[in-house]
């Protein structure tokens, strides 16, 4: 198995991300996908979201939100899974093919070409949003009243 | 007597005939897409996911236009969907205090670390008709400033490092799910929450503004709203870490209320927590201050007999779809119980008759 070694935090980032990209934004960096096995799936279900009591207690139901899971082999027996937000199998069987992929040789090819323009589409959407949220922060002042004079 | 009648087959075909060409209405204007729904009519989605208890804007887009904007059968048709998935997992408990806000806002300190964000928010608008909207236009952009991506603290957060503001409970236990036990009376506080999240937005705005009103006064000031997007994390077997699976938008409010103390705890503020998916903050504020109302007893508070402040009023009746459907079964068929009750009628007035007669 040429599997090569990479660590359970790059994995859990990039897993991540795959679930957060719109559906459309990936198939359009990966039209065409290597030959693999599907070992599962590509199933849609619901995951129950937890929040926690006053914001920092014991956890509560709040509510499902739709996922989609896969798993593949590749031929070379590098193993993927993906966990993807919504109902879009294409999506949850790209998320988990290029999981596998992330594994073998190919990973820095499948970083540059796919991954990196995902963060970066992400990161400048998040920035913009940040930016509008500044924009309506409140700068307070002070009325000078007739009694400090 | 009773006889087993079939039929109206074909009424029921015409009708949902007539029922489509009516929810597409005028075909000379143009049709309405999903994606412009889900784009466009963002707070009607978030109420429906919210409801309805399940977070996919899609399908909530998809269910308001099937349902022509009537926002309680959108809600059923995504309960009935939800029903058909498989469930595949928990997720753990999202970190609020991660949050990404786009709006944070507090009632009780001016000025916070992190600052009032007022997001896109109806608040001072005037409400007068903007006609502009009737004209299509392009909207300016909005402005932006420098932006920090650091989470903001929670402001009971910082109450709670002097102490005053009471602790909630710490824990990890399996919360108890209304969607797979029938919710059993008395119940808990993270049941009382699921329900109330999913509840009728009109029904617990009501209630919490029963409690304002003073049927079961809990004085209550905004320690904090915001909404923003959390990621949803999950724990998966296969890999042996949590991964994030997608992220959602959230609104949560905390309020923070006076009490002077009572038979069991010392004077300190209390807290009632509202968390809803969506930009949704009438029904968080709302469900913040049910909760609590609905606390009283663990507090050892008085139960004034407030109907905010009896769990079975409140929990029993808050489902719109329940609700909905026990209303309006009575329009259907009830041919053989009202010939019951004729029959039992006419035998009534034939002896209250006879009787007046035989007095005579």
């Amino acid at each position: 198995m040429n599997v090569l070694s990479f660590d359970a935090t790059a994995r859990k980032a990039w897993m991540g991300l795959l679930a957060r990209t719109a559906p459309a934004d990936l198939a359009a960096l990966m039209p065409d996908l290597p030959e693999h096995a599907v070992l599962r799936g590509p199933e849609v279900g619901a995951v129950m979201v937890r929040g926690r009591m006053g914001g920092s207690g014991q956890p509560f139901n709040l509510g499902e939100m739709t996922v989609t899971r896969c798993s593949v082999r590749l031929v070379d027996g590098s193993v993927g899974h993906a966990h993807v937000q919504g109902r879009d199998k294409a999506h949850a069987l790209r998320a988990a093919v290029l999981d596998a992929l992330m594994q073998t040789a190919e990973a820095e090819a499948v970083e540059n070409r796919i991954l990196a323009p995902l963060r970066t589409a992400e990161t400048e959407t998040r920035a913009l949003r940040a930016a509008k949220a500044a924009a309506t922060k409140v700068e307070f002042f002070t009325l000078v009243r007739g009694e400090d004079k | 007597m009773y006889v087993a009648v079939k039929g109206g087959e074909k009424a029921i075909d015409a009708a949902h005939a007539w029922l489509a060409e009516e929810r597409r209405g005028d075909t000379s204007v143009s049709e309405l897409s999903v994606a412009q729904i889900r784009q466009q009519l963002t707070l009607a989605v978030n109420r429906v996911m919210a409801e309805g208890s399940l977070y996919d804007p899609d399908l909530a887009a998809l269910a308001i236009k099937q349902a022509r904007g009537d926002l309680i059968e959108a809600i059923f048709l995504i309960r009935a969907y939800r029903t058909t998935l498989p469930r595949l997992g928990a997720s753990t408990p999202v970190e609020t205090a991660q949050m990404a806000v786009c709006r944070r806002i507090s009632a009780t300190f001016k000025d916070l670390p992190g600052g009032q964000i007022l997001g896109p928010t109806f608040d001072y608008t005037h409400r007068l008709l903007d006609f502009k909207l009737a004209a299509e236009g392009e909207v300016p952009a909005a402005p932006t400033a420098p932006a920090s991506l650091d989470a903001v603290p929670h402001v009971t957060a910082m109450l709670n490092r002097d102490g005053l503001i009471q602790t909630e409970a710490q824990g990890n236990a399996t919360p108890p799910d209304l969607t797979r036990e029938p919710m059993e009376l008395p119940t808990t506080r993270p049941l009382r929450l699921q329900a109330i999240t999913r509840g009728d937005e009109g029904f617990i705005l009501s209630m919490a503004y029963s409690t304002q009103r003073g049927y079961g006064r809990t004085h209550a000031f905004v320690g904090e709203l915001r909404i923003g997007t959390v990621a949803v994390e999950m724990d998966i077997p296969e890999l042996g870490f949590s991964v994030e699976i997608g992220e959602v938008e959230l609104t949560e409010c905390e309020t923070v209320n006076q009490f002077k103390g009572s038979k069991t705890e010392p004077p300190q503020f209390t807290r009632g927590y509202g968390l809803v998916f969506g930009q949704t903050e009438r029904k968080a504020i709302a469900m913040s201050l049910v909760d609590r109302a609905l606390r009283w007893k663990e507090l050892g508070e008085d139960n004034t007999g407030a109907p905010a402040q009896d769990e079975e009023f409140v929990l029993m009746h808050a489902d719109n779809i329940q609700a909905t459907g026990f209303l309006e079964h009575i329009k259907l068929p009830h041919y053989v119980d009202f010939q019951a009750e004729l029959e039992l009628v006419r035998k009534l007035r034939r002896e209250a008759l006879a009787q007046a007669e035989a007095a005579e």
